[in-house]
């Protein structure tokens, strides 16, 4: 994304994960817990028009995704939760979400060539209030990913 | 009563014990086996070792008849997400989080959280109460340091009490020019007569700070002597 001329910044809090981008990274690193609200004030997220909540901990992503959404009022949230009951009612509740459980099982059963649950999708828009008609990173908008808050 | 407490740390641990005492009938979702283990041998088979943040755990312990889920493991991001799973999910008509940050309080209000325990506003609310108001409170630094705005609130044992800014033996280099009183805000002038209850904004310069204090404020007991 950052590549394609978006403005990124991650969020860890491990630099160690950090490592894993291209030297020629042109978005900003922080070292810091994204589930912190003065954490998020700091690098912006009131201006931010994505959010991204991709930690591995369920908890921490729907947490820090709501409170992006809620307290600082970016429009556009995503939290990844792993749990696909989670996922359901995070959904439900208005949270676009993505299932990497879901995912997987998907691209398996399509690869084995058996049906897949039409009914459930790894990735799922928001059924609540909010409402989303895009997945895609807009051009030129500012973007936040939360990426690894900690373990 | 029915109710499913998540987190069997001390504060679950020691609130299972008193609900069960009272008569309740509760279960205990602790996801670390051996911490799970420790309180079975404690309190009897009232727990299960599952993570109370997964759906089918918190199904599993019947939250969908329980009067009350008290989430108090010691994340907030957990606890948050079980009293939404309880509340959404389960239909549970009393949520009840422990909060840690402060900050994220009115996050969890907001987020339809029945009930907030935060033991650091607590422990905050009773440190602030047990301290005195008898020092100088900081508001900004002017000039790069070089002078300080204070405010002195005027208490009934100061020795500014009934006097006027010219019977005050003002340190050099500070200057009164701001007096707080009631809902009001007047300057400062040399007919004012200071009041117990009044709030002074001054500019401090360096050592003066400790005369400015003594002369607005008086002599302070030591913290927590009235207590």
């Amino acid at each position: 994304m950052a590549r394609e001329g978006h403005d990124v910044t991650i969020i860890d809090v491990n630099t160690e994960a950090f490592t894993r981008l291209e030297p020629d990274f042109p978005g900003q690193a922080v070292r810091a817990d994204g589930t912190d609200e003065d954490v998020l004030r700091r690098v912006g997220t009131d201006s931010a028009d994505w959010f991204f909540a991709l930690t591995e901990g369920d908890n921490r992503n729907a947490f820090a995704a709501q409170m992006a959404s809620e307290n600082f009022g970016v429009a556009n949230v995503v939290a990844k939760i792993n749990d696909p009951v989670r996922a359901e009612a995070y959904t439900m509740l208005g949270l676009a979400t993505i299932c990497r459980t879901r995912l997987l099982i998907d691209a398996l059963a399509r690869h084995a060539g058996l049906d897949a649950d039409p009914g459930a999708s790894g990735v799922r828009l928001a059924e609540g209030h909010h409402d989303h008609h895009e997945t895609a990173v807009p051009a030129g908008v500012p973007a936040t990913v939360s990426d690894g808050t900690g373990q | 009563m029915y109710i499913v407490v998540v987190g069997g740390g001390k504060v679950g641990y020691y609130l299972a014990k008193e609900l069960i005492d009272a008569g309740h009938e509760l279960v205990i979702l602790e996801k670390n086996s051996g911490r799970a283990r420790q309180i079975a041998d404690e309190l009897g088979s009232i727990v299960l070792n599952r993570d109370g943040c997964e759906g089918k755990h918190l199904a599993e312990a019947g939250a969908n008849r329980a009067a009350i889920v008290a989430a108090v493991t010691g994340d907030d991001e957990d606890n948050l997400v079980v009293c939404q799973m309880a509340k959404h999910h389960f239909d549970v008509p009393r949520t009840i989080a422990r909060v840690n940050n402060p900050r994220n309080e009115d996050l969890f209000r907001h987020l339809g959280v029945d009930e907030i325990i935060s033991p650091t506003r607590m422990v905050l609310a009773s440190i602030e109460q047990d301290i005195p108001v008898h020092e100088l409170l900081h508001l900004a630094q002017l000039k790069g340091g070089e002078l300080e705005l204070v405010e002195a609130q005027i208490g009934e044992n100061s020795p500014a009490v009934g006097r006027r800014p010219a019977d005050i033996n003002l340190p050099e280099g500070c200057s009164l020019f701001l007096l707080l009183r009631g809902n009001s805000v007047q300057q400062i002038r040399s007919d004012t007569v200071f009041q117990a209850g009044d709030k002074v904004l001054a500019v401090s310069r360096g050592e003066g700070e400790s005369i400015l204090r003594r002369e607005l404020i008086g002599d302070s007991e030591p913290i927590g002597a009235t207590h």
